[in-house]
C-alpha cells in the first residue's frame, strides 16, 4: 500500500540503524517514551528495539486508549446496559477491559445487556435511527483522534432532533498526561524513569498540531520528536532524538510533516471546542486522578449526556491486586514485571487493561516480544 | 484502535462522504473534519473518520531523509576503512 510499504523497507531501517549505532555516545544512555500505544504496537511488531544499540531504551507510555480507561468508567457502562436497559455501542476493543464483579462488557452482554461493538460512531447513530422505543448510548472512549468523530455525531444527533441518543463521555487528553508524567514522583525525585525524550504521537498530533508539546521541551527540558506509526518513522525519530540529546538542545522536532502541521486540524479542533469543556479532573488507570484532563460535554448539549440523563455517579474501583498495569503505564515497569503476565494473563483471558487491545504493553509484548525473553533466558542459563 | 491508514479518495459522495480504496478494498469515509478534499488526494483514516490530508511531497522529503541517513553512515565506515 503507498505510503505504508515504503516506510517499512528493510533496508532503509538497517541504515537508520547503523546511523543511530554510530551516533550514540559510548559515555551515556538513551531513555526515551513513545507516548502513544500505537507506536508501542509497530515498535513491538517490527523488533525495532532489536535494531537498537543497547544504551537506547524505549519506555512504553499511558495512550493506549483502552489502557488507561479505568474500572469504575466500565462499570457505569455495564450499569446502563444491565440496569437501565440501554443499546451500548462501543468500539470493540473497550468490551474486553476486566471491570468489578468479574464482568467486562463481554460478559454483560452473555447475561443479557445490548451491548454492540462499532467501527465508528456514525453507526452508532444509525442503530438509534433503526430503533427509535430503545435508548442508544455511545461508550466513547479515545485521545483526539476520536474526540472529533464524537462531536460530530452529537451535532447530527442535535440537528436531527435524535433524542434516543446519548454518550457516555470518557474522551481524554494527551498533553495532560505527558505532564502527570514529567510531574511524577518517579520521574523528577526518585529517578527511577530516567526520560531522556519523546516520541510524540502520530494521529492525535494531526488534530492538536505539534504546538502543544513546545511547553514540554521548555519548561521540562525534554527533547520531543513527533513520529509517524511505521518502523522507519520511529527510527527516524529516534535518530532525531538521540542527536538532540547529543547536542543538548530539547526542541519539538517533526518527523510526521506529512501529516501533521504546527497548528493541527483547526476545523476538528472547533468541533470539540464547540461540544466539550474541560472536566475538572478525571481518573486514569494508573495516573489516578488527573485535573483537567478529560472532556465533558457542554451544557448546551446536554440532553445527549449519558451521565446528566441517567444521573451516572462514578465510583472508583480497585485494579486487580496482582496486575501492574498501573505501574508500566507510568513507565515504572515492565510486562514481564507481572507475576501473571503471559500464564494467567493472556490477550485470550486479560486480567488487565493492557493485555486487551493490541496497542497495551502486555499484548504487544506477549504477541511479538516473548520469543525474545525465551531466546534471553536460554541465553543467560548457558552463561551461568 | 489508535491505529489508522492512509487511503485514497477515489470517489466524492456529496460533501461530506467519500469512498476512499484501502489496499483494493472500497469504504465510505466522513469528511465532516476536512476542507475541501478532491478524488486522488491521500488521506489518512481513523474510525471512519478522515483525520488530515497526506502531503506527498512531504512524505518523499522524509523517504529522502531516511535513505539518506543510512548512506551517510555508508560513506563515513567508507572513509575510515
Ligand atoms: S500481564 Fe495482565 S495482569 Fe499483568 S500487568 Fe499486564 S495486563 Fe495486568
Amino acid at each position: 500500500m503507498k505510503y505504508v510499504d515504503e516506510f517499512r523497507d528493510g533496508e532503509v531501517a538497517k541504515g537508520l540503524a547503523n546511523a543511530i549505532a554510530a551516533e550514540v555516545r559510548p559515555d551515556r544512555r538513551y531513555n526515551f517514551m513513545e507516548f502513544c500505544g500505537g507506536h508501542t504496537h509497530a515498535i513491538s511488531r517490527y523488533g525495532v528495539p532489536d535494531l537498537l544499540p543497547a544504551s537506547v531504551r524505549m519506555i512504553h507510555g499511558p495512550g493506549c486508549p483502552v489502557c488507561v480507561l479505568p474500572i469504575g468508567r466500565i462499570d457505569l457502562a455495564i450499569k446502563l446496559a444491565l440496569e437501565n436497559g440501554v443499546i451500548l455501542c462501543t468500539y470493540a476493543d473497550t468490551v474486553r477491559v476486566p471491570a468489578s464483579d468479574g464482568l467486562s462488557l463481554m460478559r454483560a452482554k452473555a447475561r443479557g445487556g445490548d451491548i454492540r461493538m462499532v467501527y465508528a460512531v456514525t453507526d452508532a447513530l444509525k442503530i438509534a435511527r433503526d430503533n427509535p422505543d430503545k435508548e442508544v448510548v455511545f461508550f466513547a472512549i479515545g485521545f483526539e483522534t476520536t474526540t472529533p468523530p464524537t462531536a460530530v455525531a452529537i451535532r447530527i444527533a442535535d440537528s436531527e432532533g435524535l433524542k434516543n441518543f446519548s454518550v457516555l463521555c470518557c474522551h481524554v487528553l494527551t498533553p495532560s498526561a505527558i505532564t502527570n508524567i514529567l510531574e511524577s514522583p518517579e520521574v523528577r525525585e526518585l529517578g527511577t524513569v530516567p526520560l531522556d525524550g519523546f516520541i510524540g504521537p502520530a494521529h492525535v498530533s494531526t488534530i492538536i498540531g505539534s504546538r502543544p508539546y513546545e511547553f514540554f521541551a521548555e519548561e521540562y527540558r525534554k527533547p520531543v520528536v513527533i513520529a509517524g506509526f511505521e518502523p522507519l518513522d520511529v527510527m527516524q525519530a529516534i535518530l532525531m532524538l538521540v542527536r538532540q540529546v547529543n547536542e543538548g538542545r530539547a526542541e519539538v522536532e517533526n518527523e510526521f510533516t506529512r501529516a501533521v502541521t504546527p497548528d493541527g486540524n483547526l476545523k476538528a479542533q472547533n468541533l470539540v471546542s464547540e461540544v466539550f469543556e474541560l472536566r475538572r479532573s478525571f481518573e486514569w488507570r494508573g495516573l489516578g486522578e488527573v485535573p483537567y484532563s478529560a472532556l465533558k460535554i457542554r451544557e448546551r448539549y446536554a440532553p445527549y449526556d449519558a451521565e446528566a440523563r441517567y444521573q451516572l455517579e462514578y465510583r472508583p474501583v480497585a485494579d486487580n491486586k496482582a496486575c501492574e498495569c498501573g505501574a508500566i503505564l507510568r513507565g515504572v515497569k515492565k510486562p514481564t514485571d507481572c507475576k501473571i503476565f503471559g500464564n494467567v494473563c493472556t490477550p485470550e483471558n486479560p486480567m488487565g487493561s493492557c493485555m486487551v487491545s493490541s496497542e497495551g504493553a502486555c499484548a504487544a509484548h506477549y504477541t511479538y516480544g516473548r520469543h525474545k525473553d525465551v531466546e534471553r533466558d536460554v541465553e543467560n542459563a548457558d552463561a551461568t | 484502535m489508535c491505529l489508522a491508514i492512509p487511503a485514497r479518495v477515489v470517489e466524492l459522495i456529496d460533501n461530506d462522504t467519500a469512498i476512499v480504496d484501502l489496499g483494493g478494498v472500497r469504504k465510505d469515509v466522513s469528511l465532516a473534519l476536512l476542507e475541501g478534499v478532491a478524488v486522488g488526494d491521500y488521506v489518512i483514516v481513523h474510525v471512519g473518520y478522515a483525520l488530515t490530508r497526506l502531503d506527498p511531497e512531504e512524505a518523499e522529503k522524509t523517504l529522502a531523509l531516511m535513505a539518506e541517513a543510512g548512506l551517510m553512515e555508508h560513506a563515513l565506515a567508507e572513509q575510515s576503512a
